[in-house]
């Protein structure tokens, strides 16, 4: 008996697994626990590198996702977004992925909206273009050779806020939000060629990544996947934001993960005695 | 929005089961995004890059004043680009396809001869200077936090900062011993090959517990969109 349990456990359809784990995430989404969230370094280092600049302050908060990865980067971006145009900073960006290019646009205008804020005086969306590594390494010459047009076509010089400002060394800093491998461009080129202060907002499976980067100084802050946007909603007094709301769910979903890693494991030892005696 | 709940729940249905539904969307979305890509390509770089230079600089080549070789020497760099864009659709005929050898050999010559020195920089040399501590600097620091934990009660986080710093160097140095096949993994060798082994292990281990929390949230994503989805048509009833 001790045997055929653990086989039938080894046997198990996976669709039963699905189901669980579905569950498991879909009722936390109905109810609001909350769970606490404990804010690391490397994402404070974001918000305090923001929050330390003054009124006025170009920064460019280039984003490159997409559907695919929008429910991890969405919030990140708006909560970045949002602390942005809290602090009155002027924000340059730029959509390097073309499935994203109008979330991103959609992700811009609606917080600008919420502060009030005017497009060309307060903020300024570039849009895409092809090659992200030659526009990133065009970038740091001249805006202006990648991008004489921003994404709405109006000529860069035309806007107010563009007056004075022609690479990455009159912006304060670069927070990149990425889901791509586009990210190694930011680094080897804004970073690496033009010496532009990076932070990195990146989804959780690239995010370990790019630890290594954190440690040798090449960036100076990562938020990984819904937990660093969750954090970052903390740090801007948003504790009741999407991220944050997705934390019971993420929780619960993994202490059941971890239960069925476990009765897998066990299952597995235990055939493999049975099998060997 | 019922559309993209529709389409959400035919993706769904394959966790049962392959069905023609989930066919449907994955095709669906495999078109869509063709048509999608070939539109914000027009739109924001072929004409932008392309036509615009282009066509300004065959109206500038008509206008009097100035080098006439400087105007027409720009027709020809503007008109390059295109070109050998062209080429690459020889592809597609069995004759001429050797012609597309050409125009990927110059991109791919030129995003190696940019990225090379760069790559090098920020991904070898950035880091192996990272890994490089300062012995006598980081004991001295450890032990007057270790001092001041001791006696106060309190600490400056330096000593963990520092045994953080050794940890970080010596599981770099395991690790590439452990892909280090030139000795037999013998001796202090294979103790830092076994040791490299934990490290990586550990390293894989915390990937996966990210990459889990990434597809649990974009799957919190998609609920919470269907709830969105159902919370409208409640209120649309309700109206």
């Amino acid at each position: 008996m001790y045997g055929g349990f653990w086989q039938k456990v080894a046997d198990l359809d996976r669709r039963w697994i699905y189901l669980v784990i579905g569950l498991a995430t879909f009722i936390p989404v109905l109810t609001y626990i909350r769970v606490p969230v404990s804010i690391t370094s490397e994402v404070s280092a974001v918000y305090d590198k923001l929050d330390s600049l003054p009124r006025g302050t170009v920064v460019m908060v280039p984003m490159e996702f997409g559907p695919s990865t929008m429910a991890e980067l969405q919030p990140m971006a708006t909560a970045v977004l949002r602390h942005c145009f809290s602090r009155d900073l002027k924000v340059i960006s730029t959509a390097l992925q073309i499935e994203g290019v109008i979330l991103v646009e959609q992700v811009l205008r609606e917080t600008a909206m919420e502060y009030s804020k005017n497009y060309g005086v307060d903020y300024v969306f570039l849009g895409y273009k092809p090659s992200p590594d030659m526009v990133i390494l065009n970038m740091g010459e001249n805006f202006r050779n990648s991008f004489p047009r921003d994404y709405y076509g109006i000529e860069l010089d035309s806007l107010s806020m563009m007056n004075g400002i022609s690479n990455y060394s009159n912006t304060a800093c670069i927070v990149n939000i990425n889901a791509t491998s586009g990210v190694d461009y930011w680094i080897n080129y804004a970073n690496g060629r033009y010496g532009a202060d990076l932070a990195l907002g990146v989804t959780a499976v690239i995010a370990t990544d790019y630890y290594a980067f954190l440690h040798s100084g090449q960036i100076f802050g990562l938020m990984g996947g819904l937990k660093g946007a969750a954090e970052y909603e903390r740090l801007i007094g948003r504790p009741r934001d999407i991220a944050n709301r997705a934390m019971t769910s993420v929780s619960v979903a993994h202490v059941f993960i971890i239960l069925f890693i476990i009765i897998g494991n066990a299952a597995f030892f235990a055939n493999r005695r049975k099998d060997r005696s | 929005m019922t559309v993209a709940a529709f389409l959400t729940l035919c993706i769904f249905s394959f966790l049962y089961r392959d069905n023609p539904f989930y066919t449907f969307a994955e095709h669906l979305i495999v078109g869509i995004s063709a048509g999608y890509w070939v539109a914000i390509l027009y739109h924001t770089s072929l004409t932008d890059l392309w036509i615009e230079p282009l066509v300004a600089s065959v109206r500038d080549f008509g206008n009097p004043g100035g080098s006439m070789i400087a105007r027409g020497g720009m027709i020809v760099v503007n008109i390059m680009p295109g070109l050998i864009g062209l080429l690459m659709f020889s592809r597609f005929f069995k004759k001429t396809s050797w012609i597309s050898r050409w125009p990927i050999a110059f991109y791919l010559g030129v995003s190696a001869g940019v990225a090379l020195p760069l790559f090098l920089q920020s991904f070898v040399i950035r880091q192996v200077a990272a890994n490089m501590i300062n012995p006598v600097g980081v004991a001295r620091n450890m032990a007057a936090d270790l001092t001041v934990l001791v006696n106060y009660g309190n600490s400056t986080l330096l000593f963990w900062q520092g045994l953080g710093q050794i940890i970080i160097v010596l599981g770099c140095i395991c690790g590439l011993a452990y892909f280090y096949f030139s000795a037999e993994h013998k001796g202090i060798l294979g103790g830092a090959a076994k040791i490299g082994i934990w490290i990586l292990m550990i390293g894989f281990g915390a990937t996966f517990g990210y990459t889990v929390m990434a597809r649990i949230s974009l799957l919190i994503g998609r609920f919470n969109f269907l709830m969105d989805w159902i919370a409208a048509i409640g209120d649309y009833f309700k109206v």
